[in-house]
């Protein structure tokens, strides 16, 4: 079977189902795709699409109660449904292999790296242990890791989380498949590691001229990876076809509405506000009859749009290109986005958080488990952090995992006390005082939302229940019945209907739950929000929605909201000054546009350019940043951007080693720590351009 | 440094541990009602209170209580007494041995762990004598158990809620469920009696304490054995049950590791880190259901020894057994976490 000329993979009128002891539920519903050789083939949807189960149907790994109700997978025009499990397994690992989505849980945490990855060529090949150990230290080597000897020797849980990705595609590589799958290969990476990790995709894609099928929610990505794509909702292919064409050119709602959805450059929280797509995701099995979309569609007609199954319909003149619409040609595609309520921009008012020389350290027993003795090592989590922060303002802190802005959220929330430095609030210093010693009023001032709402909520106490137990906590309200008035209230602020007061928060949808998390935090009427990641997990449809209250709630309030995101899209949608962290420092703080434009600090280049941005007219520089980010207990001499700064040759005299770098000036309000001289920084040029429309 | 600092530290928990267990021991058969009922035992039961009194006495059982403990730790010097005869008695005075040359101190410091009264013997040998009888019991136990529950659990678990799992699972639960006053007495009465007829094993263990064989070794080995090993393998599935759905086990899978080599090479390190303490915390356990089954097959080892001591207010008997048990359980928590580390690649010492 190696002389094939056909498709790699042809998937097509492809069903499936999952069978529960109440009925069956469709996860996926005529789905056609087709991979040619060589080529990357992209799958975007929301959570609970599909995608991934189109993945597992593949490899037929659908487990106890999947099943495949139709249709046809065939690799490299065999069928895949027809084969035993012995020519299956011959199939896995050789000819299609996978790359996971958390590169921890995806390796065995008992076994070391290098047995993992002899074991492909040893089953598939049989061959020799020394010639399977050879061949994973060429592959190890090809996946751009430092030191491969040693990474053979190593457990998974001694790398850090982009190196286990490396390993994983290593492995993925070990007999050069034909087909490659990724499942959401980035979601867990930081954004650079996440550039670095697709750019290897990429280059060993093209060395091996391995064909993939890329599963992924981030259009951005899809449109740096793919040659074509295939977008996904609710269980069905809604539109397929060459990425620009699909860019460009989309002829599905859907894709239109995702589009509009997320923030890409232009986009802005006062003049061109997103547009988040009305209502939820239908659940398997309350699909509404017809298109699927239908209730949530701009273009819906009754009659037409839910009288029954759609077809695929093909779009003349463009290169495969399906949609399934039955109105696409009735749609006026070229029609602007209707302008959303445009706002006043707010102006900042007073100073209301001011930090100086903020610093936290924590200290580490060298040994865990055993405790005692051994010399104790500093954590450096915080740097001389000084900045202030005023009324109804936006101030976004940025940097990747490990760069510290979680500690600094911790410290302001009283959480963790500060090494030294002062942190006022109104005036009054509270850098000292632990949580339980705060009194109810700075408590109820300085909240919080969270990065993960499945977690964050009691699963046990009803939505309404929680929210008055903040009322409670905060002192609001003198009776039961007004402190029910204001959670029903609260409900309204985050456009959450009342009856869910009496709901549980496993009834909820992901971004419902977030509106209560947002509700509990305003329930004592914040006045300084710290958001971690508070859209992150979320969808990209409910992302819009949920960014969209955070800012009406702060409009209304004068609330100052610091939002600690790595999402540098999001970032520039919305906010109105931006902190850039890196190692516990702070290298570049300035105002959005300062931030967002020449000259930078050369981490914010490399940030800048390695987020991916979902628009064909966008070129971008690539600086691709080497090597993962220094541990903070072990930071470098100097500079601690130093070992990764492609700019380090531009300073004379070895400057960046030795030396922390000064805080400079650049503009009024824009402040950078580096040690670039001025010509430098005027040399700099954009990373991201749009191209003239 | 790590490790032999590690096992320093825990070595002293084990004393500490040790010395307040004994004293509660102490304190508790030093009671006025128990000290009398042993009084009686060892004179006889129609003494008057003024002969116990006389009798305790002179065996030095009415001095306060922390000299008592003084000595028999060793840090006092031990007492003596001039009877009204002129003889010269003392507690470290041997029975044949002329009053200048006994020790002053003769306690656990001197390694002197006294003298029993029920046997009237050096407490030191009966234990040593005792502990090598059960010593043998637990190993075939755990030769038996730890595999066989092992391998039950691993079966059950790798697939779970397959026929071969509610099988095995049923059958765990039930030997687990069936305590061993229960299962050996069904045991006696199914394999060694007339009742049912099979006389396949001995009912008694008492010859196996001079020359063990299969015949009359395997019923009470057996009695233990199951109760534990249900426990053992239900621990095993679930953890094995859990490995099994992990992401890593999906990983080997779609490579095409074949069902087996999964189960051995992926899963099975894995699923044996979580049960492997249990393991661990059966030793000490064990030693409970060594006093039920040596009572009941009339094994002379360590349990039978402890019903004896209980049963008689052996003071000094009673407090060897408890710091033997003190021991086992600690020691067995140490190697237990020492194991962890080796098992577990993501827990390291250093």
């Amino acid at each position: 079977m190696a002389e094939h000329d056909g498709p790699i993979l042809e998937i097509e009128n492809l069903s499936i189902s999952f069978f529960t002891r109440l009925r069956e539920i469709p996860a996926v519903m005529d789905f056609s795709v087709t991979v040619q050789p060589g080529e990357a083939v992209g799958l975007v949807g929301e959570s609970g699409c599909g995608k991934s189960t189109v993945a597992l149907g593949v490899m037929r790994d659908l487990g106890v109660n999947g099943r495949i109700v139709g249709g046809t997978v065939r690799f490299k025009g065999r069928d895949l449904g027809t084969l035993s499990a012995r020519e299956l397994r011959a199939i896995r690992g050789r000819e299609i292999a996978m790359i996971y989505q958390e590169p921890m849980a995806s390796l065995n945490p008992a076994m070391r790296v290098g047995r993992q990855l002899m074991e492909v060529p040893m089953i598939h090949e049989g061959v020799s242990a020394a010639e399977a150990r050879a061949r994973a230290l060429d592959v190890v080597r090809d996946v751009k890791l430092p030191d491969p000897e040693r990474i053979l020797e190593s457990y998974p849980h001694q790398l850090s989380g982009g190196q286990q990705q490396r390993i994983v595609i290593a492995m993925a590589l070990m007999s050069k498949p034909a087909l490659l799958i990724l499942d959401e290969p980035t979601t867990a990476l930081d954004v650079t590691v996440e550039a670095a990790v697709v750019d290897l995709v990429k280059d060993l894609g093209r060395k091996y001229g391995t064909s993939m099928l890329f599963i992924s929610h981030n259009l951005g990505l899809v449109l740096e990876t793919c040659d074509r794509i295939c977008v996904m909702y609710s269980g069905e292919a809604v539109e397929t076809g060459s990425v620009r064409d699909v860019f460009d050119r989309m002829r599905h709602p859907y894709t239109q509405a995702l589009f509009r959805s997320i923030p890409l450059p232009g986009a802005d929280k006062n003049a061109r506000p997103l547009r988040a797509i009305p209502g939820n995701f239908p659940l398997p099995h309350e699909r509404p009859p017809g298109c699927n979309f239908g209730p949530r569609c701009d273009y819906f007609k009754a009659g037409l749009c839910d009288a029954g199954e759609i077809p695929m319909a093909v779009i003349a003149d463009d290169d495969r290109h399906f949609t399934r619409c039955l109105r696409h040609q009735d749609i006026d595609w070229a029609a602007p986005m209707e302008k959303a309520d445009m706002t006043e921009a707010t102006e900042p008012g007073k100073v209301v958080l001011r930090m100086d020389k903020l610093r936290k350290y924590y200290e580490v027993a060298a040994n865990a488990l055993f405790g005692g003795g051994g010399p104790t090592r500093v954590v450096k989590a915080n740097e001389t952090l000084s900045f202030e922060a005023r009324e109804s303002e936006t101030l976004a802190i940025v940097g990747e995992s490990g760069c510290g802005k979680s500690t600094f959220a911790k410290v302001l929330m009283g959480l963790e006390t500060a090494t030294d430095g002062e942190i006022l609030l109104d005036n009054r210093n509270i850098e000292q005082i632990p949580i339980e010693k705060r009194d109810t009023q700075t408590v109820a001032d300085i909240q919080m939302v969270f990065q993960n709402p499945f977690d964050t909520l009691n699963p046990s106490m009803s939505v309404g229940r929680q929210i008055i137990r903040a009322l409670e906590v905060f002192g609001h309200g003198a009776t039961d019945a007004e402190r029910r008035e204001e959670m029903l209230r609260l409900l309204d602020l985050v456009k959450l209907p009342r009856e869910f007061a009496e709901r549980m928060p496993r009834q909820l949808s992901g971004g419902q739950k977030q509106r209560v998390g947002i509700a509990r935090a305003f329930a004592g009427g914040a006045r300084i929000v710290v958001a971690d990641e508070p859209v992150s997990a979320l969808d990209v449809s409910v992302q819009a929605a949920v960014t969209d209250l955070l800012m009406e709630i702060q409009r209304k309030q004068k609330t100052t909201l610091l939002f600690i995101s790595h999402d540098l899209s999001i970032v520039r949608y919305l906010s109105d000054r931006v902190m850039v962290m890196y190692l516990g420092h702070v290298v570049e703080m300035g105002s959005t546009d300062q931030v967002f434009a020449p000259p930078y600090h050369p981490y914010t280049e490399a940030l800048l350019s390695a987020v991916p941005i979902a628009d064909t007219r966008v070129q971008k520089t690539r600086i691709v940043l080497e090597g993962d980010v220094p541990s903070a207990m072990n930071p470098p001499p100097g500079c601690p951007f130093q070992t990764r700064c492609r700019w380090k040759a531009e300073v004379p005299g070895g400057l960046c080693e030795r030396e922390v770098p000064p805080v400079r000036d650049l503009a009024p309000g824009h402040q950078v720590k580096c040690h670039l001289s001025q010509e430098m920084f005027d040399r700099m040029e954009p990373v991201i351009r749009v191209a003239a429309e | 440094m790590t490790l032999a600092k590690f096992i320093l530290r825990r070595v002293g928990v084990m004393l500490l541990t040790a010395l307040c267990l004994t004293f509660i021991v102490f304190f508790l058969t030093n009671l006025y009602p128990n000290l009398e009922k042993l009084a009686k035992t060892q004179g006889n039961f129609r003494m008057t209170d003024e002969e116990v009194a006389s009798y305790l006495g002179r065996n030095g059982y009415l001095q306060p209580l922390p000299v008592k403990y003084g000595q028999w730790m060793g840090v006092l010097p031990g007492w003596t007494q001039e009877a009204e005869d002129g003889t010269i008695r003392g507690r470290c005075f041997a029975p044949d041995q002329p009053p200048g040359d006994a020790p002053r101190f003769c306690g656990i410091l001197q390694g002197h762990w006294g003298h029993s009264t029920v046997f009237r013997e050096d407490v030191g040998a009966i234990i040593a004598e005792k502990l090598a009888l059960t010593g043998r019991l637990m190993l075939w136990v755990m030769l038996l158990m730890v595999p066989s529950a092992l391998i039950l659990g691993v079966m059950a678990g790798m697939r779970e809620g397959s026929r071969t799992d509610r099988t095995l699972s049923t059958f765990a639960i039930t030997t687990t469920a069936t305590p061993e006053y229960v299962s050996g007495v069904l045991f006696i009465a199914v394999f060694a009696s007339t009742a049912v007829g099979l006389k396949w094993f001995k009912g008694t263990a008492t010859s196996a304490m001079e020359n063990p064989t299969f015949e009359n070794f395997f019923l009470p080995v057996l009695t233990i054995a199951l109760y534990g090993m249900g426990y053992i393998a239900r621990m095993t599935r679930a953890s094995m049950a859990e490995v099994m759905t992990a992401q890593y086990i999906r990983t080997a899978r779609l490579k095409g590791v074949s069902f087996p080599n999964i189960v051995v090479k992926h899963a099975l390190r894995n699923a044996l880190i979580a049960p492997f303490t249990v393991i661990m915390l059966q030793f000490p356990w064990l030693l409970n259901g060594v006093v039920i089954v040596e009572t009941l097959f009339n094994y002379k080892g360590f349990g039978w020894t402890l019903v004896q001591a209980a049963g008689n207010n052996d003071i000094e008997l009673l407090l060897a057994v408890s710091v033997v048990s003190v021991v086992v359980v600690l020691a067995t928590q140490l190697i237990s976490d020492i194991g962890y580390v080796y098992l577990n690649p993501r827990i390291s010492m250093t």
